[in-house]
């Protein structure tokens, strides 16, 4: 069928409002679902803030080691420096006495340009962490959580809602009550669960929220591409397909798969900014990583010692949860707007 | 209808059984030592006696028989008494407890479900009633502003939402106390004189006629409730809203207006009621999110309630508290959704007819 394709140039693109009309460029590049998505983020003033504010936190990542470098050249890096083991945490801008890091970069020089030595920018935690350098090696984590977590659900839960959707019968029913035994239990608590069990045999570190985050996480994708595909397998051009002796393999790579993909990619680009926030809530619980580990939730734990005393202390929790939140916030906003372009109840409704 | 029921209440047996293996493989990941404590509060340090232990209870068993004992219990050799058994109630010692795991639940769920309910209220009232307006003013400034509010609040670290209110309403302004029970009245509850008939505190206070305590009561609630409800809202009033707009879209809507019916009445007599079907699922799953959401919000609000416990037991590594844990909610979960899903088939005929 594929063969007697019509002439690329003069293939016509709908609007809207259902018109036929020339292809733009952009439709010839990138196909027209693609190119109406990219079009509606870079034309919604939200979605272009969301990725302005992400775009942000990945340049905080690149340059994390000119930003807050580490104290020594060996120095393991996610690992923030102390300055002492005080209790006392200390405001922003008081003195770094040990543990400072050994260069003083060009932006610093810039900023303060009396200061010879570091100073913490925004404050210690109680045992003398430094803010700063866990908000800013944070950035790393949080984009090693999201992106990791994200496509590993991603992909497990598309592969068996794959499954399940396109064969249908037994192996339909088996899948389908294994996804509602898992997603049995509530999200949080399955996770921190299994994180804190795993804890012991990879021992503290990034991989047992990461590896619980993905084992109770996967499911809504099963569910929403099973349902997307059972929906895709009755359309007619897949029908026309079929009859025209398409193998099964053919059938999903090329018809199927590709137009059933549209609302996960909505739901991938919401879930980049969730994750972060279990991620950090698990950290901020203490289950997982170890102590000092450069991480937003971890540096927010902190405060959890000074309840009383937080109106002198908000320095441990405003910073960190400013960087939380902007993070979930940019990967939200870019995410909400793809949702809204491509959900076909709105369609035509919105110019 | 009834077919619809039927099916689900037979599914239900064989999720509980998944629930049930999910856990039980969990548990695995302890040795017989450490499971021991299924059966003993104190494992002895003599190695020996472990051994023996490990023997009298069947820990050393192929695991399907273990998870057989596991389930129903094992008939203590030495005694003849019939020990363990999940199904029987008896999960275990918990370490962070002090007591019997299934102790620990019942003493601590009151807190929790007075916490949920309080909750639960403005939730569903506010998620509804914002999710209709903005729906009703799509794309006018009253639905932007909605709109915003929710992306916000969904990308609000819950944790840090808390520990902000605990800085203003509490260290700065001490309007608002962690905890319960201020110290003096949660001594006063205890005594002989005051009698708890539910074992929630806004309720006991009122029946035994004491005010003051039911604003102590509430004054410890308004925080946790107001974390809980920005983020659960926010979830309410985005599928409200979607829900609203499709609705809005359909033939029947036309029709209603092309006979002269007044918008109000095309609003609240047509749109409205279909528009909130889908919203029921959405409401049992809030149920789900109060119930995760409640081991980060108790633990920081220092509430004696589960799911402070649980977080507790996570960071201490007292797995059978964790199980424990693990198996209430999931049970209360898969509950709630029949009862959703049994809901949702007698409001919408389409779900029963397909």
């Amino acid at each position: 069928m594929t063969t007697l394709s019509e002439p690329a140039v003069l293939r016509p693109g709908a609007n809207d409002a259902g018109e036929l009309r020339e292809q733009t460029r952009l439709e010839k590049a990138l196909g027209p679902e693609w190119a109406r998505i990219v079009k509606g983020i870079v034309t919604n003033p939200l979605s272009v803030l969301g990725i302005f504010i992400v775009l942000g936190f990945v340049l905080v990542a690149l340059f994390a080691p000119v930003l807050a470098p580490p104290p020594r050249e060996n120095w393991s890096r996610m690992q923030i420096p102390r300055d002492g083991f005080k209790a006392e945490p200390q405001p922003p801008m008081s003195e770094w006495k040990k543990n400072a890091p050994m260069t003083i970069p060009w932006w610093y020089e810039n900023i303060w340009p009396r200061q010879e030595s570091w100073v913490h920018i925004m404050g210690t935690t109680s045992g003398q962490y430094d803010i700063w350098y866990g908000v800013i090696w944070g950035a790393r984590t949080a984009f090693f959580a999201s992106f990791v977590v994200t496509f590993a659900t991603a992909i497990m839960g598309g592969l068996i809602g794959t499954f399940a959707g396109f064969y249908g019968g037994w192996v339909d029913e088996g899948l389908m009550r294994v996804v509602e035994i898992v997603s049995a239990f509530p999200f949080i608590t399955g996770a921190l669960i299994l994180a804190s069990l795993l804890t012991p045999l990879f021992g503290r570190s990034v991989w047992p929220a990461t590896i619980a985050l993905i084992i109770f996480g996967w499911t809504g994708y099963a569910r929403q591409l099973r349902g997307d595909i059972l929906a895709t397998k009755e359309r007619d051009y897949v029908l026309a397909a079929r009859a025209s002796g398409a193998k099964d393999s053919h059938l999903m790579l090329k018809h199927v798969i590709p137009n059933a993909m549209f609302p996960t990619m909505v739901r991938i680009s919401l879930n980049l900014g969730a994750v972060v926030l279990s991620f950090a809530a698990l950290s901020f619980l203490g289950i997982g990583l170890p102590e000092g580990y450069a991480d937003w939730g971890q540096v927010v734990s902190f405060a959890r010692a000074w309840i009383l005393t937080l109106d002198q202390h908000w320095y441990i929790i405003v910073f960190p949860g400013i960087a939380l939140l902007l993070y979930g916030l940019g990967w939200n906003l870019i995410g909400d707007a793809v949702r809204d372009i491509m959900d076909p109840k709105l369609r035509g409704k919105t110019s | 209808m009834t077919a619809y029921i039927i099916r689900r209440l037979l599914i239900l047996p064989i999720i509980l059984l998944g629930v049930t293996l999910l856990i039980f493989a969990m548990l695995q990941v302890l040795g017989p030592v450490e499971r021991s404590a299924l059966y003993v509060r104190d494992v002895p340090k003599n190695e020996r006696q472990v051994e023996a232990i490990i023997k009298r209870y069947g820990l050393d068993q192929p695991v399907h028989i273990q998870y057989w004992n596991w389930l129903v219990g094992i008939t203590d050799g030495a005694t003849g008494e019939r020990v363990g058994g999940v199904l029987r109630g008896d999960l275990g010692y918990s370490r962070t407890g002090r007591e019997d795991v299934i102790d620990v639940l019942i003493r601590r769920l009151p807190a929790t479900l007075e916490l949920a309910l309080w909750s639960m209220v403005p939730v569903i009232g506010f998620g509804i009633w914002l999710g209709v307006k903005s729906a009703l003013n799509h794309n006018k400034p009253f639905d932007q502003v909605a709109r915003i509010f929710a992306i916000i609040g969904w990308s609000f670290p819950t944790f840090v939402f808390a520990l902000l209110m605990l800085l203003v309403f509490y260290a700065k302004l001490d309007w608002f106390q962690p905890g319960r029970l201020s110290t003096a009245f949660s001594q006063e509850v205890i005594k002989p004189g005051f009698t708890q008939y539910t074992h929630l505190m806004t309720i006991d206070s009122l029946l035994n006629l004491r005010p003051d305590i039911f604003i102590d009561a509430l004054r410890h609630l308004i925080m946790p409730v107001t974390t809980l409800m920005v983020i659960e809202v926010a979830l309410l009033l985005k599928i409200t809203r979607s829900s609203m707009l499709e609705e809005m879209r359909q033939d029947y809507v036309t029709t209603a207006r092309a006979k002269g019916l007044p918008e109000k009445m095309v609003t609240n007599r047509h749109i409205r009621r279909n528009a909130l079907i889908p919203v029921i699922t959405v409401a049992g799953l809030t149920l789900a999110g109060l119930m995760g959401g409640v081991v980060i919000t108790e633990t920081v609000f220092d509430y004696p309630g589960i799911g402070s416990w649980a977080a507790a037991a996570a960071v201490s590594l007292d797995v059978l508290s964790m199980l424990g844990y693990a198996l209430f909610t999931a049970v209360l979960l898969v509950i709630a959704n029949l009862i959703v899903d049994v809901m949702y088939a007698v409001l919408d005929p389409r779900v029963r007819l397909s």
